[in-house]
């Protein structure tokens, strides 16, 4: 990660610090922002922002680490997301689930090994009246079913299967 | 945009020019572009309707609007035709065709396509949805052409805050965020305490899995959000409100974020609020994913910027909310039923729903359904009502089995109990709460003790870990739902999960620990068979348990 301060995305970090004032308060904007902008949280751009608004590391990664919706992992290029809501589950999102990860040899909250696909789990997406509501790319698949969504995920990954562990 | 200068009387001029507007059309084609039709296709079906009718030539009598959700999820993408209130259903950009040529151009409505289900509507009462799936909520002139923000202008122009406070109190509204305290009472409490400034905390911060009423709302119709914060603003003298939403939601927030930006270039928000002197000022907060951050002291730790953990009570957030300042904490359904209240006056709602639990409850209808979707019902409608008449029963000829009322901390209700009616204290009676306003319909293929078993995960997964009761006690009703499941558990098990589940109830320090208990008790005290089945036959009456580790 690049955090020269000439490198545009911290130019854009540094801008939205800005207009909160660096205030303390705004700390889970500054990580929505950062993570919009990098993609994911890792230590250094943490680091960055506790020393930005002059608040403890452990007050930033506590906060970072509270909420479930920030990543500190690098994300797969291509993204899918199982809603584990309750009408989802009801549903039966537990079977696509788990027919995606043994198709390409994944456990939820992991990526393959070339870093092309990660499989995430939400809980609720609001998509409840189309359960089962699978994510992929952020695109909504409603009354999902194995089938489907597999096979945009094939669709989505060009094709070609990534390479199991 | 620069901000325009208006003041009382133009928010009359502006509604009064739309509704002319309006009325130069004879046909209005309204689409439901909400996050449930969209994934189906809402906006290709947008797009087709508005090239049809300028391909048909009836641009001029026949407006299309994208409009938010009417509620019939199940069927999407959904299109109501006015006037008539024809609703079509399972649109696609080729029916959008024919729907303009038969209906709109040659005036013969498109019968096969019609959503007949009459009955869905029938018991349903709209009075917060009032708007939803009529009006464009990118539009303000939309909302205000429907009467909106008269209730503000009403409040500046010839109400005291006493007033405001004393009218809400009469009309019983109480809270929609699931404790249901009287909304009346709690003004007052802000308005009273001492401390400047105040501050209005709007909660949209939808935890629930399962529910999506407030989703709903903000994306159908943001305004009435808006006007019920204004309103509640006045009331106990507040200058800032932050609308805490969770991010999961993009659409709601992109709907919000335009709604307070429209509202702020026509001066309904700012420094000078309608030129009366009255200032007050929405600012987005977004919530990440923590279910916990609903809790009322836990919204207020993340609105500040801190880990969403809650803190004992009292102080309550009323005397010292953010920064320690007095704090109104509002769910975003109390506030929508706000500027109805004052329009029509509190002795009107009052007489809504019964005398204990006045007005409509939104719910959001799921799972084993015929009919999922967002509905709106008057307080004390019973269950059976709202899951067979409503929901139309369950589909695929199975056989009911509980419902489950108030989301993962709520409870499961067998059929026993379907005669119930819904409201705050009913349900709490039975084990359940009212929560955000969750039903999800279980058949036979559920298991209830994989059903609790799923909750129970859910709450040690979102626990804050702050207090020991829910932390640690949650943990191990977990194992022994673990041992329940795999065949390696005791009779004696169960009194453990009821002594565990009391004790996590009657001593955890806020309200996820103190309900996350319920889905457990109320399968024990319904469903206690299916309990003694797998502990003592190795039997799961569903299918759903006894897993080998390479099946999971």
């Amino acid at each position: 990660m690049f955090l020269s301060k000439d490198d545009n995305r911290r130019i854009l970090l540094e801008k939205t610090m800005k207009e909160h004032n660096y205030e303390e308060s705004a700390l889970l904007e500054i990580l929505h922002r950062a993570q919009d902008i990098y993609g994911y949280l890792d230590k250094e751009l943490l680091m960055d922002i506790s020393q930005s608004l002059h608040l403890p590391p452990s007050h930033v990664f506590g906060v970072a680490t509270f909420y479930s919706f920030f990543k500190l992992k690098r994300p797969g290029q291509h993204v899918v997301t199982g809603c584990l809501g309750t009408a989802c589950y009801v549903k039966g999102v537990d079977e696509i689930m788990r027919a995606i990860e043994s198709e390409y040899n994944i456990k939820r909250g992991e990526s393959t090994a070339d870093g092309k696909l990660s499989l995430l789990v939400t809980r609720c997406i609001g998509a409840c009246a189309m359960a089962p509501a699978i994510v992929v790319d952020n695109e909504v698949i409603a009354k999902a079913t194995k089938e489907v969504v597999l096979q945009r995920i094939k669709e989505v990954l060009g094709g070609e299967k990534t390479e199991s562990r | 945009m620069e901000a325009k200068k208006l003041n009382l009387a133009d928010i009359q001029k502006i509604a009064e020019q739309e509704v002319d507007f309006e009325r130069a059309y004879k046909y209005r084609i309204n689409v439901c572009c909400s996050s449930g039709c969209v994934p189906l296709g809402a906006l290709k079906v947008l797009k087709a309707f508005e090239d049809a009718v300028k391909e048909l030539g009836v641009d001029k009598e026949c407006k299309v609007a994208r409009t938010g959700c009417p509620g019939t999820c199940a069927v999407g993408p959904a299109v109501m035709i006015e006037p008539g209130d024809y609703l079509y259903q399972n649109v696609t950009p080729e029916k959008a065709r024919e729907i303009v040529r038969d209906h709109i151009a040659l005036g013969l409505p498109v019968k096969d396509m019609l959503y007949k289900n009459e009955a869905f509507y029938k018991k349903q009462q709209r009075l917060v949805l009032r708007n939803a799936g009529k009006i464009d909520p990118q539009r303000i002139q939309d909302y205000i052409a429907m009467g909106g923000y008269s209730a503000i202008v009403k409040c500046l122009a010839t109400m005291t805050p006493q007033g405001v406070i004393y009218e809400i109190g009469t009309s019983g509204l109480r809270g929609r965020g699931g404790a249901g305290f009287p909304t009346g009472q709690k003004w007052g409490l802000v308005a009273r305490a001492h401390g400047k400034p105040k501050y209005i905390v709007a909660n949209l911060d939808e935890g629930d899995p399962g529910v999506f009423a407030n989703r709903t709302l903000a994306e159908a119709d943001p305004h009435a959000i808006l006007e019920g914060m204004l309103i509640a603003a006045y009331a106990i003298g507040a200058e800032k409100g932050y609308l805490y939403i969770r991010s999961e939601y993009p659409l709601a927030i992109q709907t919000l974020q335009k709604a307070i930006a429209q509202a702020k270039s026509i001066s309904l928000l700012g420094d000078n609020v309608l030129d009366t002197g009255f200032k007050f000022d929405v600012e987005l907060r977004f919530g990440a994913g923590a279910f916990v951050a609903g809790e009322e002291t836990a919204i207020l730790a993340s609105v500040e910027g801190r880990r969403a953990m809650p803190r004992p009570r009292p102080p309550y957030p009323a005397n010292s909310g953010l920064w320690g300042k007095p704090t109104l904490i509002q769910n975003v359904e109390t506030l929508a039923n706000i500027p109805i209240i004052i329009q029509n006056g509190g002795a009107w709602f009052s007489k809504i729903g019964t005398p204990r639990c006045t007005g409509t409850k939104c719910f959001s209808l799921t799972g084993k359904t015929n009919n999922p979707g967002l509905i709106e019902v008057p307080m004390g409608i019973t269950l059976r009502e709202v899951v067979f008449d409503i929901g139309g029963g369950v589909p695929e000829g199975r056989k009911f089995k509980a419902v489950l009322v108030g989301g993962p901390s709520g409870g499961c209700l067998p059929d026993t109990l379907l005669e119930l009616p819904v409201d705050y204290d009913s349900l709490t009676r039975v084990g359940a709460i009212m929560g955000s306003g969750g039903i999800v319909v279980l058949d036979d293929e559920s298991c209830m003790v994989d059903t609790a078993k799923f909750f129970t995960e859910f709450c040690v997964e979102e626990s804050c870990g702050r207090c020991t009761p829910c932390r640690a006690g949650l943990i191990r009703v977990k194992e022994v739902f673990d041992a329940i499941t795999q065949g390696d558990a005791r009779v004696e098990d169960i009194t453990t999960l009821e002594k565990a589940g009391v004790y996590i109830r009657d001593a955890s320090l806020c309200g996820l620990g103190q309900t996350a208990p319920n889905p457990v008790l109320t399968t024990l005290r319904y469903f206690k068979d299916e309990y003694l089945e797998h502990i003592q036959d190795k039997k799961c009456r569903a299918g759903k348990c006894f897993k080998k580790e390479e099946e999971v």
